[in-house]
């Protein structure tokens, strides 16, 4: 189904806000402003994006390391998402997280995560909640090509299919699994070939593309609204900054010409050409996006960095819930 | 530990490992090594560097991310005589391959009644310090000492790092060597011929009269550097590295606490159920008549590794929190306090 103006615009608008969340991000990494691991989603927008842009703040969505475009697509806010990438107190975790941990449980995102394959399993359990309650809610897997290598990938596709469940599995496909090309890992080419041996629907979809991935996600979405179980959606994409930070190691693992072909195929602009053919947004009117979201990410930029540090006495507190007094 | 002399060639902790297992591949055809990253990329703490291309993909083998079929494939591989090097890339993800590590390596020779080798080594990278969070910081060690049929070795410097990789390789038995990311770049003396470390055997890394202080990995340094600074208070500490966790060499430590009758452990793991408990009730079964004062531990607070560096500063322990500590053992007061 052919997506609404508004819904397009929509798009647009979470698509912007992640290019310029990661692109504050890396800059801020590279004055080494940022500490520990920067997994930078930037070329892959339109997955998420195109994902999150059919479901509400009740469905819930289980990310990867490469997690800040799944929470701003989410609704994620500025302030506390750049607030916890600096380790602060105002941060989405209170700085304990960080990027690799980055969650919003208010805007159902149940978490980046460290551990390759781990988010699928957890997704299941979420989307087990939405059948068990039977609240006409769905939860979304996001991973990548390289998760599918794991166990876990293939316990939870397995269970999820078995038990019928409302999820769908949204698989990044970036060609990469770190340093290492997807052809030296697995036999098959399309992640989509493994749907078929768990007895749920496979599509493939351009991941550049965001009206197609939006469509794609919307029948699936649909069809587990519905009742019908899991689909895997593979979405061929590409990243276009590196495994982590923005630069290359300085060892070449894939060729400048690859990465050229793929940015030449910009999820934004291709939508941007899209929307001024089809007369919902003009450049000027693109280009006021940008300027207007310009300024709410150096707004959380300055909220970040004035923001004060978690205390020494929060590393014990969190381990655990405290129960409730006996009155 | 051997002190570098003018002609002594260094490396860094990472290409002594790096080292170790180029001379080990040369020695013996049947050893290989499979892990994430590691053979075109080398590894993505360098780890491997090189090594694909001097012994080809056959015998350094890119895997998929899949942990699980990493341990087994040398679990298989090493009890149908291959003695394969298998990596995962961080300490946390043996999580992922628990069953693999803990109830197929460790058991198989005693459930076939002996009958099965396995010449397995396992290589993974723990420690924190690097704001990479709860999932990528970890300190297991503990659990992997608890599990009979491994044994277990964690580095503290360049030399013991290649000596030590040497005799894992060639161990008929399944070993895991932790390296410390936050020592990778740490350069020491280390001779070019290989050679081997004994599993099982303490280094006392500096004598002393007056503590014993017990650590290892990246905290035995840590522990050094404290050392150094209670020297000029008129505090002698004995630093012991034992190198080896499992086996454990218990006699060093008893010999170590009978001579200074003050003992502190120092780890970066959580305290609770840290080998610290393992070795203060070693050492007070052994040496409890000679201690002047209870056996001390020092170890992370008990949560997981934060990842703010507001926070993990605090969390692990460093020179300067060891010193506390040890002269809490010696019921001293920093000077000027
Ligand atoms: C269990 C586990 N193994 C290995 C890693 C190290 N690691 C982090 S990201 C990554 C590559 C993941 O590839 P893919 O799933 O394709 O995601 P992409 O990075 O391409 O988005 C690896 C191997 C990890 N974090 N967890
Ligand atoms: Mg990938």
């Amino acid at each position: 189904m052919e997506p609404t103006p508004d819904v397009l615009r929509d798009l647009h608008r979470r698509m912007v806000r992640i290019r310029l969340f990661e692109e504050a991000a890396g800059k801020l990494a590279e004055a080494a402003k940022l500490p520990g691991f920067l997994h930078l989603y930037v070329g892959e927008e339109a997955v998420a994006a195109g994902v999150c842009v059919n479901l509400t703040n009740a469905d819930s969505i289980t990310s990867t390391h490469r997690g800040h475009g799944h929470l701003v697509a989410k609704g994620g806010q500025f302030r506390p998402m750049m607030a916890e990438l600096m380790g602060k107190a105002t941060g989405y975790c209170n700085g304990k997280g960080g990027s690799m941990h980055i969650s919003s449980l208010e805007l159902g995102m149940l978490g980046a995560n460290g551990i390759v394959g781990a988010g699928s399993p957890i997704a299941v359990g979420a989307a087990f909640t939405h059948k068990y309650r039977d609240d006409g809610n769905v939860a979304v897997a996001f991973f990548g090509d390289g998760a599918t290598n794991i166990g876990a990938f293939h316990e939870a596709a397995n269970m999820a299919c078995a038990l019928k469940l409302p999820i769908v599995f949204a698989c990044e496909n970036n060609e990469y699994g770190e340093f290492t090309r997807r052809d030296a890992t697995m036999a098959i080419t399309d992640i989509v070939d493994r749907a078929q041996g768990y007895g749920m629907p496979g599509v493939i979809v351009d991941g550049m593309d965001a009206v197609a991935v939006c469509e794609a996600a919307a029948e699936a979405i649909a069809y587990a609204r519905a009742g019908h179980g899991p689909t895997l959606v593979e979405a061929k994409t590409y990243r276009f900054y590196n495994h982590h930070g923005v630069q290359n190691l300085g060892l070449k693992y894939r060729p400048d010409s690859e990465v050229e072909v793929w940015k030449q195929r910009d999820p934004i602009f291709t939508l941007e050409a899209k929307l001024a053919d089809v007369g919902v947004l003009t450049t000027e009117q693109c280009e006021a996006v940008w300027v207007e979201l310009r300024a709410d990410i150096a707004d959380a930029i300055a909220f970040a960095e004035d923001s004060p540090l978690p205390n020494k006495d929060q590393i014990l507190e969190d381990v655990y819930t405290p129960m409730a007094v006996a009155q | 530990m051997s002190q570098p002399t003018s002609d002594e060639r260094t490396l860094s902790y990472v290409m002594a490992f790096n080292e170790a297992v180029r001379q080990s591949m040369r020695a013996d055809e049947n050893v290989f090594c499979a892990g994430e990253d590691i053979g075109a990329f080398g590894g993505v703490f360098g780890t491997f560097g090189g090594l694909q291309k001097e012994f080809g993909s056959r015998r350094v083998v890119d895997t998929p991310i899949s942990e699980q079929a990493i341990i087994g494939l040398g679990v298989g591989s090493s009890v149908t005589g291959l003695r394969p090097i298998v990596d995962l890339m961080f300490m946390d993800f043996m999580c992922v391959a628990l069953d693999q590590i803990v109830n197929q390596t460790a058991k198989l020779k005693y459930m076939f009644g002996g009958k099965a080798t396995l010449p397995l080594t396992i290589t993974t990278a723990g420690g924190a310090g690097l704001s990479a969070a709860a999932q990528h910081s970890q300190s297991l060690e503990a659990i992997l000492c608890h599990i009979p049929g491994l044994k277990v070795v964690y580095p503290s410097n360049p030399y013991d790092m290649k000596g030590l990789m040497v005799s894992c390789i060639r161990e008929n038995n399944p070993t895991v060597m932790v390296k410390h990311k936050r020592l990778l770049g740490m350069s020491g003396p280390v001779p070019e011929d290989i050679y081997s470390v004994p599993l099982g055997v303490a280094n006392i890394l500096r004598p002393g009269t007056d503590v014993t202080v017990v650590s290892w990995g990246r905290m035995a340094n840590e522990s050094l550097a404290a050392a150094a600074v209670l020297a000029d208070e008129g505090i002698d500490c004995e630093v012991i590295d034992p190198r080896t966790l499992q086996p454990f060499d218990t006699a060093t430590v008893v010999a170590s606490a009978r001579k200074t009758n003050r003992i502190i452990v120092v780890h970066e793991a959580v305290r609770f159920g840290g080998l610290g408990a393992e070795i203060a009730a070693q050492v007070q079964e052994e040496a409890f008549d000679y201690l002047d004062a209870p056996v001390a531990r020092i170890g992370a607070p008990f949560s997981p590794v934060p990842f703010s560096p507001a926070l993990e500063k605090y969390y692990v322990p460093d020179a300067a929190s060891i010193a506390v500590g040890i002269r809490d053992v010696l019921g001293r007061r920093a000077p000027g306090k």
